[in-house]
């Protein structure tokens, strides 16, 4: 039961560190060691913290409110044939609202600073995270057509088995489209990009600028076990739930890495959008998700 | 009946709101609102909790013969339930936030308005349980007199008198739309009531006669493009008032709509789509249009709108549902819809009287002159957040698991769907949540730009938190938002029950139990949730206890000198999201450029403003075009006698003329 929950943890210790090596090699630098962002973590726990005199009650709680959900969302992914903790008839939709339910916490915290750099980074923020929320719907509806069922559990292990043989299809357009919504979600590039060092430029740096201590740790830690969970999403979908377990607890390691150094290489040799242009790539992913749809109609013969 | 009875007493000793000294004014008319509350909530008690259909209760018998019954079936049981919550809640608040007004005001407007109050209660409660043709139409149009006296309680300005009577006018059509359908029933059986409407839809084709209904209920629920009394109304309004409008009253619209569906036998698969689409388009225009609002009570109208649409979702599914004998979707999407009419009725009324508490502290409602109210209004501003995040459909508040049974609807019925089906439910998911993604963008700016940062403005700085018999009220809904967000399981059941009597669907066992499993296990990850975020919290306490704790100003890049006029407004939040949204929202800007030789610009103003698409082409162009013509026509009103000698000798030659040659 537990062991999606494990994984991802465990994924997480080591997903930031391999971005980074990966960006460190691409760019021909020595670069810091593979566990350098949680060795930051630890600093940042060990230090006191700043509070800005603007700032009130929401400021101060909204990081656990993030950590929370995530931890919460965690429970809700299922690993191999195991069912995940939670596991019900609709549990993604739970799943996406509980990370909404988080960014609406990030945001807010944002505006409670009164910091117009904050605002902006806020206002962008939502925006963007809001357009990408039908992406994600879309495609767990092509799924749920696609199976017949609507859990994360069951759909993962009904994936390769209906008989379908051209589910590779679902698994590159899906893998592909949860790479891409990963990136917007814990805002890195091509829409925005954590380096940069300008806060006019910033979405997601730009919002917890006034954080330090203790609740940026936790920001931190929120957002590497967001990378893996979306990675664990992905790693559902290539590997059929049917395979030997240790096969698989490698595979999913495996599949981790390769999300991270795919994301490490996007960061490198690619620069980020123009801001305005953000909109328009983001619902790019929802007409991605569209085609999805439509090819599942064409599989399943409502289409001739 | 001993029940009857007692309630035609209450219905009488309303009178005496106008006979009572002063002071006791207030608390006669609560004593009447508890005394009614209890009456017909046990009878709605009586009803849920027992096995029978429905119960007569006849009222009066008329010397003409009539007799006026009131019958109370689960459906209404359910409406009576969510009308007298949030009207009980509403008078609560009430006496904290019409205190100012007692020196303002004589002890007639007072009465009115108390008088008002309980008419427009009644008239909800009776809307629910009267199935006679007529008489529901009276008090449909009690219902709209009484809130009309409501609206313009505070009618010192003109523009709440002109919003006023705009919205009776609107009332009145939305009216006459139920009289012809009511009429055209009447005509073809003989009996003009609910009850023969299955009759009717038996024998006629049922879509135009659903949707002369459709039309009139729709006005006063607020569909799009028959919403725009509603933004005008509700900002204009005391906002206990607007918390009842917003909350309940624009249910009745709902409530009538699902009576006259619960009889329809054919068309269903058309007029799920109609409902459906409808909805879809209300739901995401209604939040597009509240996101560019910067008066907190427009803002908060528009989202009504929303909530609409998110109920006629979930309605339209379940007609769908009906028409292709998928019953699992019927009652998904049905129970999904009547859930909702609770939730909005908690939060939404939760918004509007926190709305109303910031007006009342902070003497605006214009929200780039609010800001840093939290530090202020600490109370008001957890319970803004409370249903800021339950709007918003967020877990685990209340908004979620309507939501939820709503998207579980649509999920489930797309495999094995036809083409055209997956299509529409296809769409209908992706706008479900970019509405959900919408309003989460609206409410974090209406909190934050609230709530959050410095005050941007004198008033706003010296706000005070609102009086303990405005806040306490509050806390029961709130506290309800919660309890229906993670205890779903226990109020879930009943509105299957619902649903299940009201539409014949017959109990589905397998379909309950499996969503009792689900939503039992939303709770398990609501409670998972609250204890983590708890332990968390309490940890955090412990671990920055022992470390150092500095306060500074907010980091502002290196420049210190920053103001509170410098923050994020709600204009310029929403200014990226503006530019996307053009096409629809129609943003006017008005500002003076400043010219190439002006080398020290002087004052200027910048003013933006989003107008009403639908007001403007579908209220206000044909309005003028009538007055425009009607001003030329006045060309012959020239208060000179001779003149008006002249029109009526050429009426006569006119009439002489056509009399020879035999037309008339």
């Amino acid at each position: 039961m537990m062991a999606g929950f494990i994984l991802i943890a465990v994924a997480a210790f080591f997903f930031p560190g391999v971005i980074l090596r990966t960006k460190s090699i691409a760019s021909g630098r020595k670069g810091p060691g593979i566990f350098q962002p949680w060795k930051d973590i630890a600093v940042l726990f060990r230090k006191g913290s700043v509070f800005s005199d603007t700032t009130g009650l929401i400021f101060r709680i909204a990081p656990s409110v993030t950590l929370a959900t995530v931890t919460v969302a965690m429970l809700l992914l299922p690993f191999a044939e195991q069912k995940a903790v939670l596991s019900f008839e609709g549990d993604f939709i739970l799943f996406a609202y509980l990370l909404a339910l988080g960014k609406f916490f990030t945001i807010i915290a944002a505006l409670d600073t009164g910091s117009s750099f904050e605002g902006m980074g806020a206002s962008r923020e939502a925006l963007f995270s809001m357009l990408v929320e039908p992406a994600f719907f879309i495609l767990i509806a092509t799924f749920a057509m696609f199976t017949g069922y609507t859990s994360f559990s069951v759909i993962f292990n009904h994936f390769f088995i209906t008989g379908n043989d051209y589910v590779l299809i679902y698994s590159i357009i899906g893998a592909y489209l949860l790479v891409q919504i990963a990136m917007i979600e814990n805002s890195r590039l091509p829409v925005d990009d954590p380096k940069t060092h300008l806060e006019l430029t910033m979405i997601h740096e730009v919002m917890i600028l006034d954080y330090s201590g203790f609740d940026k740790a936790l920001i931190h830690m929120g957002t590497y076990l967001k990378f893996a969970i979306y990675g664990s999403l992905i790693y559902n979908l290539v590997v059929p739930a049917g395979w030997n377990v240790i096969l698989q607890t490698g595979l999913f390691f495996a599949v981790q890495v390769l999300f991270a150094v795919v994301i490490g290489f996007t960061e490198s040799f690619r620069a980020r959008n123009k801001m305005n242009k953000n909109p328009k790539f983001i619902l790019t992913l929802s007409s991605i998700a569209l085609i999805a749809f439509m090819v599942i109609l064409i599989l399943t013969e409502k289409l001739a | 009946m001993f029940g009857s009875t007692a309630f035609l007493v209450i219905i009488v000793l309303t009178l005496l709101v106008f006979a009572v000294p002063e002071w006791l004014k207030y608390y006669l008319t609560l004593g009447l609102l508890v005394a009614g509350i209890a009456l017909t909530s046990s009878w709605s008690a009586g009803i849920l909790a027992g096995a029978g259909q429905a119960y007569e209760l006849p009222l009066f018998t008329a010397a003409t013969g009539t007799r006026m019954v009131l019958v109370v079936d689960r459906l209404s049981a359910f409406f009576i339930l969510v009308v007298n919550f949030t009207v009980l809640i509403g008078f609560l608040y009430a006496r904290g936030y019409l205190e100012p007004y007692r020196a303002r005001m004589n002890a007639l407007r007072f009465s009115i308005h108390y008088f008002s109050y309980l008419w427009l209660w009644i008239s909800m409660l009776m809307v629910v349980m009267i199935r006679d043709g007529v008489a529901f139409l009276i008090v449909w149009e009690i219902m709209a007199l009484s809130s009309f006296f409501l609206v313009i309680f505070d009618a010192e300005e003109r523009s709440i008198m002109k919003t006023g009577i705009s919205y009776l006018i609107q009332m009145h059509v939305g009216m006459f739309f139920i009289l012809v359908a009511f009429l055209l029933v009447q005509h073809d059986t003989g009996r003009m009531s609910f009850d023969a409407l299955g009759e009717y839809f038996s024998r006629r084709r049922n879509l135009p006669l659903f949707l002369l209904f459709f039309t009139g209920f729709a006005i006063k629920a607020g569909f799009i493009p028959l919403h725009t009394w509603l933004p005008e109304a509700h900002p204009a309004a005391p906002s206990h008032v607007s918390g009842v409008m917003s909350g309940v009253m624009i249910k009745m619209g709902i409530y009538g709509i699902v009576r006259v569906l619960a009889s329809m036998q054919s068309d269903l698969l058309i007029t799920g789509v109609i409902i459906l689409i409808v909805s879809l388009v209300s739901g995401v225009l209604g939040v597009m249009m509240a996101i560019v609002q910067h008066d907190l009570k427009r803002l908060l109208a528009y989202h009504s709108i929303e909530n609409i649409g998110i109920i006629g979702i979930g309605i339209g599914l379940g007609v769908i549902g009906q028409a292709t004998g998928n019953g699992t979707l019927s009652l998904l999407g049905y129970a999904g819809g009547l859930l909702h009419v609770l939730n909005h009725s908690l939060f939404k009324s939760l918004l509007f009287f926190n709305a109303g508490s910031v007006y009342h502290s902070a003497h605006t409602r214009n929200m780039e002159l609010t800001g840093g109210l939290m530090r202020r209004m600490p109370w008001t501003a957890i319970l803004f957040l409370t249903g800021s995040l339950a709007i918003c459909g967020l877990p685990p508040f209340n908004g979620f698991i309507s939501e939820y049974l709503i998207y579980m609807g649509m999920f489930g019925s797309l495999s094995g769907a036809t083409l055209y089906h997956s299509i529409l439910i296809v769409g209908s998911i992706a706008a479900l949540s970019l509405i959900g993604g919408l309003a989460i963008f609206c409410f974090t700016k209406a909190f934050g730009i609230v709530f959050l940062g410095e005050p941007r403005s004198e008033q706003a700085c010296n706000a005070r938190e609102a009086g303990r018999s405005m806040i306490f009220p509050q806390l029961a809904t709130a506290a309800l938002i919660l309890f229906i967000g993670l205890g779903s399981p226990l109020v879930v059941r009943p509105v299957f029950d619902i649903v299940a009597q009201t539409w014949n669907l017959g109990s589905q066992p397998l379909v309950t139990g499996a969503f009792a499993a689900n939503l039992a296990q939303i709770s398990l990850a609501g409670g998972i949730f609250v204890v983590t975020l708890a332990a968390l919290l309490l940890y955090r306490r412990f671990h920055l206890s022992r470390r150092v704790v500095e306060a500074s100003p907010t980091w502002g890049c290196g420049y210190t000198a920053g103001t509170p006029k410098q923050q994020y407004t709600a204009t310029s939040f929403a200014y990226n999201y503006n530019h996307i949204a053009k096409p629809l929202l129609q943003t006017r800007k008005e500002i003076d450029e400043i010219g190439e030789e002006e080398i020290f610009p002087r004052k200027r103003k910048f003013l933006s403003h989003s107008e009403d698409l639908f007001k403007r082409n579908l209220v206000d162009k044909p309005v003028d075009w009538v007055s425009g013509l009607l001003k030329r026509i006045a060309v012959m009103q020239t208060g000179q006698i001779r003149h008006y000698i002249l029109y009526a000798f050429v009426f006569m030659l006119l009439v002489l003329l056509l009399a020879m040659l035999k037309i008339i």
